[in-house]
């Protein structure tokens, strides 16, 4: 069974980092649900 | 013609009080957790005037000091000080005094109140202020002082935001309106801060300037405030209350707002104004937020270290047409992170620093130096969010290796040459790229380096209107030698004309 | 963390059930790894938000973990995250998110 199956994912990203939209897409791709993405930024 | 970089100042205002008054992190600490530990040990953590003098990064910012001067001051920066003065080759760090008496100069509209004593003192300094003490008409609309009583019962009992020096009540600013928010105290205190500390960068960008007040016809404020009132919150044009302080009374001004990459975005517009002709010379200026005093300063007062985020940036750079000397901003590659671009960091450095790159024919490593987000490692690394210009400067870097440029062992190396340690305050707009604008056009000048590539980056998702991030670049460049005539000069017009008319006669005698 | 993601974090697990989260971060560094991850496991470390004294146990990675990236699609991670291996303290960021996960997640 997937990693993902039945999971829903937070994605918490960081501006400086790997933002929050970067993250889903690889989520996404590899089968995951997204319920809820955003970015922080620190400064 | 290329725009050129005529001229670029850089000013820090010391606001410890303001600090503790209205930076958001502790009006929201005063809300959420009113007797907190952190409130109660804050004011033991705040720096006096002359640490913030001494301290490096502040000097590097207004010019007291090179970045690779402040690369061999030993970090922690703030527990190595220098011995430097108030005044620099680029501005200046005032006292929070004279800044009171700087937003009671930019207040038109009778709202700020000084305690009149805290007032008369205040008149003495600016008097002999260099720059201010020289211009009445500035050190004219300083008002009369009020008794302290007035001022008291104007902040118990209707709604003015207080204004401290020492702890002490020496000041307020009342509330523009009854009801409308966006008019409330704290607010116009926080726009008359901003108009009040861009006031000082320009003030320091004319001092010694080769080009004449009224002869400046555009400038662009790219600040993060919103000016407005309820039916137009953030209708802006802050930028023509600075250029009336100032004295620009041929010009017209506007806004841009872009959260942190304005600046750039700002730079762009009035590099592209002169190009075009539209005008000759523009100002983008942007003063500083207090909204960001203490942002970080629970990580400080844990770790036990000074809140550091104590001081008010300012910068003021004009943009004038090309003198043949100056150096240029391309237009011709120009970076953007467009809305297709995605959010993945390497499409992101792509997109604001190989591709218009490529335009000109160039290599990441061509360029000398890059200056993309300028925040102080001394602020951020304690409070968890590391070392941002050099995690910029890494991405920059690790995109050069994908494509071939160097290889993956020559990151460091790359670091040291190409990038530099961050000095500026994490003021938003204020680090994002441009404090290191005024050494560029020194070095370039001077034949150290050739290009700059400016980067400006902005996190539009904090306003919730998209999940978009944002980001802009351009590329400063030593000057081609050409100027503005075309590269034809009055004498050569001279001499074509009379090799005509001497070839004219020569056919008339011919005949 | 911003207090208003620790609020969509709270009644997001409220709503589908602690143990069916996964939390995934993109923090450039291994101290702010550290405190996303400690925030929505053992709760808010600056006493500052909604999840102050709200041990959610969930499960966190860092999306650069080994670990975690077993799980996912190698070309998307390549395009969109790839390159920041070459810019990140990855053994740094491990070790702050595996000793979060051995000490708080309940999951």
């Amino acid at each position: 069974m997937s990693f993902f199956a039945g999971k829903k994912v937070i994605a918490l990203g960081d501006r400086d980092g790997i933002p929050g939209p970067a993250i889903e897409e690889v989520i996404k791709a590899s089968g995951g649900e997204i319920v809820f993405s955003a970015t922080e930024c620190f400064v | 013609m290329n725009a050129v970089i005529k001229k670029v100042a850089y000013t820090l205002t010391h606001a410890p009080d303001c600090l503790v008054h209205g930076g958001t992190t502790q009006t929201t600490e005063r809300i959420v957790a009113p007797d907190s530990e952190y409130l109660q040990k804050l004011p033991n953590h705040l720096q006096k005037y002359e640490d913030v003098v001494n301290y490096a990064p502040n000097q590097t910012y207004i010019g007291g000091m090179t970045p690779s001067d402040l690369h061999d001051v030993a970090e922690p920066w703030y527990k190595n000080p220098v011995q430097k003065q108030r005044f620099a080759k680029f501005g200046e760090i005032m006292p929070q005094q004279e800044l009171y008496a700087l937003i009671d100069i930019c207040d038109s509209f009778e709202l700020v109140l000084l305690e009149e004593g805290f007032s008369a003192g205040l008149r003495i300094a600016m008097q002999s202020h260099p720059i201010i003490g020289k211009r009445d008409d500035i050190l004219g609309r300083l008002k009369k002082g009020f008794e302290i009583a007035q001022i008291e019962d104007l902040v118990k009992n209707h709604g003015a935001e207080g204004l401290y020096q020492d702890h002490k009540l020496i000041g307020c600013v009342k509330k523009a309106h009854n009801i409308d928010e966006n008019l409330s105290s704290h607010i116009i205190l926080e726009n008359l801060i901003s108009k009040a500390t861009a006031v000082l960068s320009v003030l320091h960008l004319m001092d010694n300037c080769d080009i004449a007040l009224d002869e400046i016809q555009m400038i662009i404020d790219c600040s993060e405030e919103a000016v407005g009132d309820m039916n137009q919150r953030g209708g802006g044009n802050l930028a023509k209350s600075v250029a009336e302080i100032v004295g620009f009374t041929s010009a017209t001004g506007s806004d841009i707002r872009a959260f942190c990459a304005a600046p750039t975005h700002s730079l762009i517009t009035a590099a592209s104004m002169v190009k075009a002709g539209t005008y000759k010379h523009v100002v983008v200026a942007a003063g500083g937020s207090v909204a960001k005093l203490g942002m970080n300063g629970k990580d400080h007062v844990k770790k036990d270290m000074p809140a550091l985020e104590d001081v008010i940036g300012g910068f003021a750079v004009l943009i004038s047409e090309n003198d043949g000397v100056s150096p240029e901003i391309l237009n011709e590659a120009i970076g953007w992170h467009s809305v297709g671009s995605g959010s993945a960091p390497q499409k992101v450095t792509e997109a604001l620093v190989s591709t218009p790159l490529e335009k000109l024919g160039l290599k990441i490593i061509d360029v000398d130096k890059f200056s993309a987000e300028m925040q102080n490692p001394d602020v951020t690394k304690p409070a968890g969010a590391g070392d941002v210009p050099d995690a910029n400067f890494k991405m920059i870097g690790a995109l050069a290796v994908m494509r071939g440029e160097m290889a993956r062992t020559d990151i460091p190396d790359f670091l040291k040459k190409h990038g530099m340690p961050g000095f500026a305050p994490t003021q938003g707009h204020i680090p994002s790229g441009v404090p290191f604008l005024g050494f560029a056009r020194e070095q370039i000048m001077a034949g150290d380096i050739t290009r700059a590539m400016i980067i400006g980056k902005g996190s539009l998702f904090l306003g919730r209107m998209t999940n978009l991030f944002d980001g802009a670049s351009f590329v400063v460049q030593k000057n081609s030698g050409a100027t503005s005539s075309s590269g034809v000069s009055e004498e050569q017009v001279r001499s074509l004309i009379a090799e005509s008319l001497r070839d004219f006669a020569k056919g008339l005698l011919a005949e | 963390m911003d207090l208003e993601n620790q609020e969509r974090v709270k009644s997001l697990a409220e709503t589908h059930g602690p143990q069916n989260i996964i939390v995934v971060l993109g923090a450039a560094e291994g101290e702010a790894s550290g405190i996303a991850a400690e925030t929505v496991t053992a709760g808010d470390p600056t006493f500052a938000g909604p999840l102050t004294s709200v041990p959610l146990g969930l499960k966190v990675y860092h999306i650069c973990e080994e670990e975690f990236k077993a799980h996912l699609d190698a070309d998307a991670y390549d395009a969109q995250v790839g390159m920041m291996e070459m810019v990140l303290n990855l053994d740094e960021i491990a070790s702050e998110m595996e000793a979060i996960r051995k000490e708080h997640t309940k999951y």
